[in-house]
């Protein structure tokens, strides 16, 4: 079998060829690499690229699959991890300068999941810096590309492990979703990714950004991966105090193509302005799917969303300036090389180690904290998420699943969000209440716009619900073709620049 | 001065409680390791790890509340106090500002003006900082988060004190409850009792508070009650030179007997407390709080009580001895061992109060083991040492704590009753001072004194001091009659 043929293999098919010894664990991580050889360099989807160690994990992988110890779905399968989530010996950056340096000392919760169940680390990618971005434009290490179309962004802030899975330079990886960071990137990058209950997955070894918020999850190739990866990196863990012990995690079972009967409502404030036609149209398109698989789909009020994105900047924002307060120069990290005096040590290191978005969010957070302006930010907040939760509450008393747009455009052109963060902040819309309310969402691949690129379907639940989710997702995506990346389609070759559109003229 | 003034102070204590593991981690919070050995990524504050907290924490804050007559706050939250401090690896700590663990509770004081009851207005549990230990031959500092993470209580009472005396009396309150509670060994000069003073002066009548200051670095009684004159001093003579007071924070010097101003409000840090995202509220039920009660440990006058009826005890040992729950423990385990419990009390109030006084020593850094002093109580009654020897050796016990029995033998201080050699060292003695000898035959009673001190020391001690005065006195009446 050619790299390229194994290359194609989504992960729980390739576990299984590994299993049936016509791909050695070796083969499936060269396939990786040969790839990663041919368009990493244009496509920056990676921060570190560990080849010498993935090679040794993959011998000691095979190793306990030949002897019939490792028996899990995804046995020998190379997976990426996003840059945030600690990796004992493995540089782990936040895609920041402040952290360029910095190799933990022990490795996150949902990593050691992933190892039992025989994955193979390949590296870490590329993401905007401390999860703070929608483009991953925002990283210390440069800019990724969609392999889609090269002068467009992956989105973020795991647009590195969306690109990575888009581009098949890897089968599968890790992301964080805080505000829509899995489901906006997977959408622009035409992957699958979930972001689940939170509390579903450890946030032990995840670099904080919002404590509250903040969620692991699978980008993958599709429905399937999501949910044997979900079911591997989901645990009870006692280090993590948010942490739920579920007993309905066998998310595999439900991998159905059923949806009879399943009532899926779309939320008519989900389709307002500021969406682009096409996106509105494909989602549509989508549900009417749904609705002839025996879903029964109707529209109705959610309320509240245009409060979401407020709420979800203030708190995130406030988390983020107490839990980045640790990047000092004093334990580990960037230390600036001139100063006189703790204070200014300090200061130095953070203002050169942190980029400005980062900067921003910090200032930001740090201000509605502060006495005086508590009750009138933080607080309203609070209150606002609060009511959001009541609000999903009341449509999940209806409905089994919610659908909707992912984002309300496709993925922009390299350069463009970054000149006005507020209209970028608006883009996390159809995300952040999801967060907000704890919820389980999923970004489906459902089309391609005008110029090629792919648009994300996204179906919420009820806390806990994964299983809904999944199920429609999977009945949904057995209803078309998987598409894939020019990229994953052609190597090196899809890496051709497309023309730049031409610019509209008054 | 032409006005008559009124003190009025509140105290924060802060408590560190005994627990073997600290409050979000499980690093041991045993004192003097080597620098950051007893750390791990959460108490170092590596990125992305997450605090857990320990349930003893909770028990221990809950102990200290019901003994003080508090509510516990049956849904209580950890509150984040951020502010960017080397000896903070986490620059935050975790602490609680909206939701205490307990409130509202009482403290019953006696002085010499008799009974009060001092209002506790809130107990709440939080996180010990690391230690900077400042190199001056390197220019460099270092930090040690070995403390990072042991846990805390603050207990914070009303300003209802009036005194010097009314604060020692209810520290020293507070002090016992906790050790009796088995929560701290309270050890002001160790830190693990630590006591800031809220201080305020007002005419005499006023219901008004007066603008207050905040005394830090107190590490002894005695230093608390001299920074309280001398703030109470200092706050009244700006009141009579018309000067107002600054609401500040000022750091006592012990030895120079002054203080100075360390920062004042207006430089007052804000430091954005907001819930603790990474813990889940604190629920507390009904159940654990009655399970809590129960738990409670005898307390003091319970204890006096069973000290007279089961051992027997004078009240004034009684009270003496349980002044102090290391005392009383350290009584308890010694009279188990000997089952002598008078001896036991009657060395510890006699002996160690002695050379604990000496020392300037607090109760609860006796060194030696309670087996020790069994064991020279034991040598006693069997009359194998005579008193003098065994103050000697006690006091070898208090420093060293030493093994009485083979210090005994190796040091030969056995006491002598072979009479036969006696007979012929007082004979020498004697012998060597015809002076003493004659002025006893003529009548000078006295002069045996001398003659036993002699004989003593030509012994080396080890005598049986009844034996040689019986036998002193036999040969001399047989040198006048014979």
């Amino acid at each position: 079998m050619s790299l390229k043929e194994i290359r194609k293999f989504t992960a729980v098919q390739l576990a299984e060829k590994i299993k049936q010894k016509e791909v050695s664990v070796l083969e499936a991580l060269q396939a990786t690499l040969e790839q990663i050889n041919q368009v990493e360099a244009s496509l920056n989807s990676y921060v570190t690229v560990e080849a010498e160690g993935a090679m040794q994990q993959a011998a000691e992988v095979q190793k306990k699959i030949d002897s019939g110890e490792l028996q899990s779905p995804l046995a020998g399968v190379p997976v990426a991890i996003k840059d945030n989530m600690c990796t004992e010996g493995l540089l782990t950056t936040c895609s920041s300068k402040i952290l360029e340096n910095f190799v933990p000392t022990y490795t996150a919760e949902a990593v050691l999941n992933l190892r039992q169940a025989g994955a193979v680390i390949l590296g870490k990618t590329n993401m905007d810096e401390f999860a703070m971005g929608s483009t991953t434009e925002t990283s210390a290490f440069g800019i990724t590309r969609n392999p889609w179309n090269l002068e467009h962004v992956p989105g973020g802030s795991s647009g590195g492990s969306c690109a990575a899975v888009a581009a098949q330079e890897c089968f599968y990886a890790l992301g964080s979703d805080t505000g829509g960071s899995i489901r906006q990137p997977s959408s622009f990058c035409g992957v699958t990714g979930l972001k689940p209950t939170y509390g579903t997955v450890s946030r032990y070894g995840l670099i904080a950004y919002g404590s509250s918020l903040d969620q692991i999850g699978p980008v993958a190739k599709d429905v399937t991966d999501c949910a044997a990866i979900l079911e591997a990196i989901t645990s009870y863990d006692k280090k993590d105090s948010t942490s739920l012990n579920r007993r309905d995690t066998d998310f595999t079972s439900a991998l159905k193509r059923d949806v009879t009967g399943m009532k899926i409502g779309i939320p008519r404030d989900y389709f307002g302005e500021g969406l682009e036609k096409e996106i509105k149209e494909a989602v549509l398109a989508a549900a009417k799917t749904l609705e002839k698989q025996g879903a029964i789909v109707e529209e109705f009020d959610l309320s509240l969303a245009e409060y979401a994105i407020p709420a979800y900047y203030v708190i995130a924002c406030a988390e983020a300036s107490s839990n980045l307060a640790r990047f000092d120069g004093v334990k580990y990290g960037y230390r600036s090389k001139e100063y006189e005096g703790l204070h200014h040590m300090y200061k130095k290191s953070r203002s050169q180690g942190f980029g400005p978005e980062v900067k921003r969010r910090i200032m930001l957070g740090s201000f509605v904290l502060s006495s005086g302006y508590y009750d009138a930010y933080y607080l309203k907040a609070l209150r606002t998420k609060a009511l959001i939760k009541q609000a999903f509450d009341q449509a999940f008393e209806v409905y089994d699943v919610i659908l909707g747009p992912a984002a309300p455009t496709t993925a922009p052109v390299i350069g463009k969000s970054l000149q006005d963060p507020l209209k970028m902040y608006l883009g996390d819309i159809y995300t952040v209440s999801v967060n907000l309310a704890g919820l389980p969402g999923i970004s489906v691949p459902c089309g391609l716009d005008g110029k090629g690129l792919p648009i994300g379907l996204q179906l919420i639940g009820d806390c806990f619900q994964e299983k809904k989710i999944i199920q429609a997702a999977y009945t949904f995506e057995q209803t078309r073709e998987r598409q894939l990346s020019p990229v994953a389609e052609n190597g090196e070759a899809g890496l051709k620049r497309q023309p730049r559109e031409q610019e509209e003229k008054v | 001065m032409s006005k008559e003034y009124e003190t009025v102070i509140g105290l924060e204590v802060h408590v560190e409680l005994a627990t073997k593991t600290k409050i979000f981690c499980g690093c041991s919070t045993a004192f003097g390791g080597a620098p950051n050995t007893h750390t791990c990524p959460v108490c170092t504050g590596m990125p992305g790890s997450l605090p857990v907290l320990n349930k003893k924490v909770v028990e221990y804050a809950m102990a200290v509340g019901l003994a003080t007559n508090c509510s516990i706050t049956q849904y209580g939250k950890f509150d984040r106090k951020n502010y960017f401090y080397p000896d903070n690896p986490q620059n935050y700590q975790i602490s609680q500002l909206y939701l205490p663990i307990c409130r509202n509770g009482s403290v019953e004081i006696e002085t010499s003006d008799g009974k009060k009851t001092i209002g506790i207005h809130e107990i709440h549990m939080e996180e010990d900082a690391g230690k900077l230990i400042h190199d001056e031959w390197e220019e460099c500092s270092l930090v040690d988060y070995n403390r990072s993470g042991v846990p805390l209580i603050e207990i914070v009472s009303e300003p209802d004190m009036r005194s010097a005396q009314e604060v020692i009396a209810y520290l020293e309150k507070l002090r016992m409850m906790i050790q009796y509670l088995g929560v701290s060994d309270c050890k002001l000069n160790e830190g693990s009792m630590r006591a800031d003073v809220n201080l305020s002066v007002r005419e005499a009548g006023s219901i008004q508070l007066g603008t207050r200051t905040e005394m830090k670095n107190l590490n002894s009684f005695k230093a608390i009650a001299r920074a309280i004159e001398n703030e109470k001093n200092r706050q009244i003579d700006l009141l009579e030179e018309g000067k107002n007071i600054i609401q500040e924070t000022r750091r006592w010097d012990d030895i120079k007997e002054y203080s100075y101003a360390m920062r004042s409000k207006e430089d007052a840090q804000d430091y954005r407390y907001f819930p603790e995202p990474d813990l889940v509220p604190l629920v507390i039920s009904d159940a654990w709080i009655a399970k809590m009660k129960e738990g409670q440990p005898e307390f003091r006058t319970e204890k006096m009580e069973r000290y007279k009826q089961q051992y027997g005890l004078p009240d004034y040992d009684a009270e003496i001895i349980t002044g102090s729950k290391y005392l009383a423990d350290f009584f308890e385990a010694a009279t188990e061992l000997c089952q002598k419990p008078k001896k036991v009390s009657n060395w510890l109030m006699g002996e160690t109060m002695r050379l604990l006084k000496e020392r300037e020593m607090e109760p609860e850094e006796i060194q030696f083991s309670p087996a020790n002093l069994a064991k020279l109580i034991a040598l006693t009654e069997e009359g194998s040492i005579n008193s003098t020897v065994a103050k000697e050796v006690f006091e070898k016990i208090f420093d060293e704590d030493i093994d009485p029995d083979s210090y005994v033998k190796e040091h030969g201080l056995k006491t002598v009753n072979d009479e036969g050699e006696l007979r012929s060292v007082i004979e020498q003695v004697l012998k060597e001072n015809p002076k003493s000898v004659e002025d006893y035959r003529n009548g000078k009673e006295k002069a045996i004194g001398f003659l036993v001190g002699q004989t003593m020391k030509a012994m080396k001690g080890k005598a049986n001091p009844g034996m040689v005065n019986q036998v002193l006195k036999e040969l001399l009446a047989r040198e006048v009659f014979g």
